[in-house]
């Protein structure tokens, strides 16, 4: 039987009759209809047993507990800790991103060698045996070369275990120099030793504040505990707290605030004298506390009263007098006055002359260890570890001047200096650091005045980043040893900063590592074992965790239940204590320093003509600044008015930008004596006449797509400005040109 | 003027008209019989294809990594299906037990069985999960409570599980290639016949069952008539006559009881 068309239609025609008696074309059509709702290519949680963890945030000094949610091994979200004392529930937008740090592509997977030249980015993984091994044998030859001291350890925490095992590692070793990233609480803290005689940490009871005059704090912008601000922020609303912003450029604190007072920049403390001007003159300062409690009033007041009018304020801060004496008034009878220093965040130290008259404000209405006040929290006392015993070249090595000058003569008061540790290495040959230790910190970025610091860099033969992430210092390091990162380990957070109480928070491991990572406590404890005695004999513990228990005892098992420990009843309200000053008072005029404090103001570095406008940088609670960049969730929220695909728009008055010939989104060259970058111009009334305003936290070279490339380190075009009384960084801007392209 | 082609033309019309007239029916039905020969020649090939090679294809067979023995362990255990397949604390159902569970009692080799000591020394000693295939896993838009079912419906695991608790071997798992699913969500049956009430996991067995209990609670007192009527309009608008929603639990409407 042939077939010809017909029959071959038919055999169509059948086996479509029978195609549509079989189930092919429903169990197909049902298929592909599961198949289309379900992308396989769509990531799906798995599934598992939902848990939740609670722990510390660790992304910034705001000491926030945190709570993880789980399904199965998988944290999957974020959120505030309720009743935690410091954020009770509440998170920030970095918090609540932590885990795109977790997961995310930005972790340093395993130790790894640099293999091409430094910054390149080639790296070749080693097994932990060998990287420890290469740092024992390079720490191992300087030692016994006597240069211990030329290790450096550069760190973000200090107070906690791992930062004070480090330091203890380099005091066993035979070097001075722990250096401590460089923040507004290194200027609070001599403050408080200063005026009070107390090595303490400045604690404001903003809670029970009446009214907040507040020198450039970014109360909404990450300064102190950010979480812990943010609650307190809408409770003054509530309240009807007044809050006096004070600053040249309209932030978000500003634009909330009761009363915006746009001050000429880098002229705070003027304003903090003339209002202290106002009080003593009109006897409005609280008697029963100056009296009885301070010092040196009387030289104080002689100086303020002479010195900063009303009319001289004004010339100086451009204030109005009769602002200034408004003000003043309504601070001093407020009933729990407080005035908060430390610009933005608060992550440059600032002058300690600018904090000194803020503070002598809060004593003059008596709000210091008062309800309502500015409290002296006493450091950390659960670390009672035994002295180091130091061999000779230890106590050779512990000898040596520090690095950053910090405890020498000039720099009396100082703790740490980071800032003038690039200039001393640059300075010295050979190198005065010859290995340097990174931990929990990011100075290739956060350090100011880039092309000096580069310079030092080369300069430094060996350096070991500690990083979970790859961060800009990690990028440039011959070493990276990482660390689990915080959502894996087991941590104490020794402090939140600005809290008003000890505190401390335990971090910890809320999944297994996920990387071929090693607790940074441990790496130290390894290091120590691998040097051998004397060294290994100040660690008498066999791991991090051994450590941990040890130092807290049985203390640790409430610790981790709860997830934190908190002196609820700390209460300096009951009466003044007793000030630890030689006189026993609260200083107005410290002896020490009596001439220094009352330099009140700090000049940019530059000069006029070559750059007639002064920029100052301005951070943002959507910018993290720190040694965490933004993560992906974060850096979404930047406003276009801020970053545009990679550009950065820097903000300057419409006046300003009419008087260059700019308008609105163009280009420009932005210079100053450190650096220039291409940026774009946003036309913002908000800031005064002449500024240039650059927002932190954007201009990484590292960490992912997301992050590198976008927009200007504003670091690289700062430099430092040391304060004469104090050596501290009190740079608040710089001096710039902006010009057309 | 003629050409060739014309005259081709011409011959086969003649040709045409020439044709005897009885030859006709003849070739008729010889035409008819090979065009129906072909047409059940498709249909069969069709029909075939169909309903033995088509599932043939889509189906992959895996087999389970552990051969695993319900009825061994549903005798050892004191509280049933319970015992491994349990209730968290917050009422979420575990499903497939994880290695942490199994290690409770597997942590070293029970008996010398080769699947025993296979399960300790490649997952039990290496903490490694077990991969086991699901055969009820449904795809994610999916949202199933077992706590609405087993805890509040009081239903029994047999009933949409089948009797899995008495099988002593791992069946083969027989997936989709499509869907990624296991045979058993469509039933064993290509054309979806089902016998018993876990042959099939589809959407319309829910249905099914959910629809028999709406009418046996809702329908009491109704006329025959009405009943039929209102029948169709509680499956099709769930709610719309009682005011309930469709999950007496989170109050939502319709698709989204089930539907993520
Ligand atoms: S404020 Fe700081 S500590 Fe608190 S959640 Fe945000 S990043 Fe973490």
């Amino acid at each position: 039987m042939k077939m010809d068309r017909r029959s071959f239609l038919s055999f169509l025609i059948g086996g479509a009759a029978g195609t549509t008696l079989s189930p092919l074309p429903w169990k197909l059509t049902d298929d592909l209809a599961i198949w289309s709702q379900n992308w396989p290519w769509t990531p799906v949680p798995a599934g598992g047993e939902v848990t939740f963890v609670e722990t510390t945030c660790m992304l910034c000094p705001g000491g926030c507990g945190v709570t993880v949610r789980k399904v199965g091994d998988r944290a999957v979200k974020i959120e505030g800790t309720p009743g935690h004392p410091v954020n009770d529930g509440g998170i920030c937008i970095l918090g609540l991103s932590g885990l795109q740090l977790l997961y995310g592509p930005t972790r340093v997977p395993a130790p790894l060698r640099r293999a091409g030249g430094r910054g390149e980015n080639h790296w070749e993984k080693i097994s932990w045996d060998d990287a420890l091994a290469l740092v024992v044998e390079k720490l191992a030859a300087l030692r016994e070369n006597r240069l211990s001291h030329t290790l450096a350890c550069i760190s973000g925490t200090d107070g906690g275990t791992v930062g004070r095992l480090m330091e203890r590692f380099l005091t066993a070793y035979g070097s001075p120099n722990f250096i401590r990233t460089p923040s507004m609480r290194d200027a609070y803290e001599m403050t408080l030793h200063l005026m009070q005689g107390v090595q303490a940490s400045a604690g404001f009871d903003v809670e029970n504040a009446d009214f907040i005059l507040s020198f450039g704090s970014g109360i909404l912008e990450g300064w102190g505990s950010p979480v812990r601000m943010f609650r307190a922020h809408s409770a003054w609303k509530e309240k009807g707290v007044k809050v006096v912003q004070i600053e040249p450029r309209l932030s978000n604190t500003a634009a909330k605030s009761d009363k915006w007072l746009p001050v000429n920049p880098g002229t705070e403390a003027v304003l903090a004298l003339g209002l202290a001007h106002v009080i003593l003159k009109e006897s409005l300062h609280r008697k029963e506390f100056v009296d009885f409690y301070a010092s040196g009033l009387d030289r104080w007041k002689n100086e303020v009263i002479s010195k900063w009018t009303p009319e001289q304020v004004e010339a100086v801060t451009g204030i109005d007098k009769s602002t200034t004496v408004a003000l003043a008034r309504s601070f001093a009878r407020a009933d729990h006055p407080l005035a908060l220093c430390g610009r933005g965040k608060g992550s440059t130290p600032g002058s300690i002359g600018e904090f000194m008259a803020v503070h002598a404000l809060n004593a003059l209405v008596g709000n210091i260890n008062r309800k309502g006040g500015v409290w002296a929290v006493p450091g950390p006392d659960y670390i009672r570890w035994p002295e180091v015993e130091m061999d000779a070249t230890a106590a050779a090595g512990m000898q040596q001047p520090r690095i950053d000058g910090a405890g020498t003569e000039k720099y009396i008061f100082a703790r740490h200096l980071l800032h003038r540790v690039p200039e001393m290495v640059t300075a010295a040959d050979p190198s005065l650091v010859q290995a340097l230790f990174i931990l929990e910190a990011n100075p290739y970025y956060t350090l100011s005045d880039s092309a000096l610091l580069k310079k030092a860099w080369d300069k430094i033969p060996f350096i070991v980043s500690f990083s979970s992430f790859m961060d800009e210092t990690a990028q440039n390091a011959d070493l990276i040893l990482p660390n689990h990162m915080y959502l894996e380990r087991y941590e104490d957070v020794s402090y939140a900063e600005g809290f008003n109480k000890p505190y401390i928070g335990l971090a910890k491991p809320v999944i297994h590592p996920q990387f071929s990572t090693m607790h940074a406590g441990d790496v130290i404890l390894r290091l120590a074992k691998a040097l051998g005695d004397p060294v290994q004999k100040a660690f008498p513990w066999e791991d991090y965790e051994g450590c941990l228990d040890d130092t807290f005892g049985d203390a640790l098992e409430t610790l981790r239940e709860t997830g934190y420990r908190v002196e609820a009843d700390f209460a300096p309200g009951s009466g003044y204590p007793v000030f630890e000053t030689a006189s026993g008072r609260f200083e107005f005029i410290p002896e020490e320093i009596r001439d220094a404090g009352m330099q009140a103001m700090v000049q940019p570095q530059g000069e006029e003509p070559a750059f007639p406008l002064i920029l100052i940088p301005f951070d943002s609670q959507r910018l993290a600044n720190g040694y965490i960049g933004d993560p992906p969730f974060v850096i979404k929220t930047v406003p276009d008015t801020v970053l545009k695909g990679d550009a950065l728009f820097v903000e300057v008055h419409p006046e300003t930008a009419k008087a260059i010939g700019l308008s609105e989104g163009r280009a420009a060259l932005l210079a100053t004596p450190k650096g220039q970058a291409r940026v774009r111009v946003h036309l913002f009334e908000g800031i005064m006449p002449g500024l240039v305003g650059i927002p932190t936290g954007l201009g990484h070279q590292a960490y992912d797509g997301y992050l590198a490339g976008k927009g200007v380190n504003a670091n690289a075009l700062m430099g430092p400005v040391e304060d004469g009384a104090s050596g501290l960084n009190a740079a608040w801007g710089i001096r710039a040109k902006l010009s057309r392209v | 003027m003629s050409t060739n082609d014309d005259k081709a033309k011409a011959d086969a019309l003649t040709d045409t008209g020439k044709q005897p007239e009885q030859d006709k029916p003849e070739k008729g039905n010889g035409a008819s019989g090979s065009i129906l020969f072909f047409f059940l020649v498709g249909l069969i090939a069709s029909l075939l294809v169909g309903w033995v090679v088509f599932p043939e294809l889509l189906y992959s067979k895996k087999k389970q990594p552990i051969d695993f023995n319900h009825a061994l362990h549903v005798d050892m255990v004191d509280e049933g299906c319970e015992s491994c397949h349990f209730f968290r604390e917050d009422g979420s159902f575990s499903g497939v037990p994880e290695l942490a569970q199994c290690i409770e009692c597997h942590e070293e080799a029970q008996t010398d069985h080769p699947e025993e000591i296979k399960f300790v020394t490649q997952y039990v000693e290496k903490y490694r999960e077990v991969p086991w295939l699901v055969y009820s896993r449904q795809p994610n838009c999916v949202f199933f409570s077992h706590a609405a079912h087993v805890r509040l419906a009081e239903m029994d695991c047999v009933t949409c599980h089948g009797p899995i608790g008495e099988s002593t071997h791992s069946r083969i798992y027989e997936e989709n290639r499509i869907t990624g699913l296991s045979r058993d969500i469509w039933g064993r049956n290509i054309a979806g016949i089902k016998r018993n009430s876990w042959d099939r996991m589809k959407m319309d067995d829910c249905a099914e069952c959910h629809a028999e209990a709406a009418t046996k609670t809702a329908s009491e007192g109704e006329a025959p008539i009405e009943g039929f009527f209102n029948n169709i309009i509680r499956i099709a608008f769930p709610g719309s006559l009682s005011g309930r929603k469709s999950s007496v639990q989170t109050q939502n409407e319709a698709c989204f009881v089930c539907h993520k």
